[in-house]
């Protein structure tokens, strides 16, 4: 049942991000951006991880991708003003690059033996939480900061008078 | 029972298809929407390796990996504002003011 489920958001998540990078429009890359995302959180809720299964939707497809898709309707190209790709060399380089990488990871992923843990939980709400607020409490603090001057950041740069 | 490896090469495909699409794509919404596919491979490398250590430090990190990419698509976006606003154009071959 978990291979079946596997194979089947796996397929999502990679078919939607294809689409992503291939479609001309970005509109239509941004909504395939969401079914990748949705894939992923599905894979997370196989991994017992169902926090970060919330966490997904919520921030990635219910804020990140929001913002997206509000910037290509406020600056909304034309379709016949959309830049023109690339010559072949330059996908053939990326594919190539990607291929190289792909391979890399494949040789690590065979090498890679972990024991399996005996325990479950440990992405609930509760056990991330504990360790959010105990051991990794000074790194959440620090991504508090980091917000804030994303946000000092955003605003500064999309004034009217920089 | 699927192999931790499996999840790996399913994060490295991820990953090496928003490469793809920061290398090849000339729409800098496109890049921006790669970069996140990126990170988005990251996180199931770190969810999955933490899930398989019993460890609660790859949820955490995936959940930095989420912070970060909010901010980051927070100041690319309003970076892109500004620079539209100036050049009219979302072609990144257009902007070439900090080329040397």
């Amino acid at each position: 049942m978990e291979a079946v489920l596997f194979i089947l958001f796996g397929a999502i998540a990679v078919g939607g991000a294809i689409m992503v990078v291939t479609r001309k429009h970005p509109m239509a890359s941004a909504l395939y951006l969401i079914l990748t995302l949705f894939a992923v959180a599905a894979l997370f809720v196989l991994r017992q991880a169902h926090f970060l299964a919330a966490i997904q939707v919520i921030v990635y497809a219910g804020a990140i991708v929001v913002l997206f898709i509000f910037v290509i309707m406020l600056i909304n190209v034309p379709e016949d003003r959309l830049p023109v790709e690339r010559a072949t060399t330059m996908r053939v380089l990326g594919v190539v690059a990607a291929g190289l990488l792909l391979i890399e990871s494949a040789v690590l992923a065979r090498r890679f033996g972990m024991s399996r843990s005996s325990g479950g939980g440990e992405g609930t709400v509760e056990a991330v939480g504990r360790a959010l607020f105990t051991d990794y409490l000074l790194a959440f603090e620090i991504t508090s900061v980091l917000l804030l001057a994303a946000v000092i950041g955003a605003i500064t740069l999309a004034k009217k008078r920089i | 029972m699927i192999q931790p490896s499996a999840y790996l090469l399913l994060s490295a495909v991820l990953f090496g298809i928003g490469v793809v699409g920061v290398v090849a794509r000339k729409n800098v919404l496109i890049i921006l929407m790669s970069v996140e596919l990126m990170l988005n491979g990251v996180n199931v490398a770190f969810v999955s390796a933490g899930s398989y250590l019993g460890d609660a430090a790859g949820g955490i990190f995936a959940f930095m990996v989420m912070t970060v990419a909010a901010a980051e698509a927070a100041v690319g976006l309003a970076l892109l504002i500004a620079l539209y606003r100036v050049k009219e154009t979302v072609d990144i071959s257009e902007l070439k003011v900090l080329k040397w």
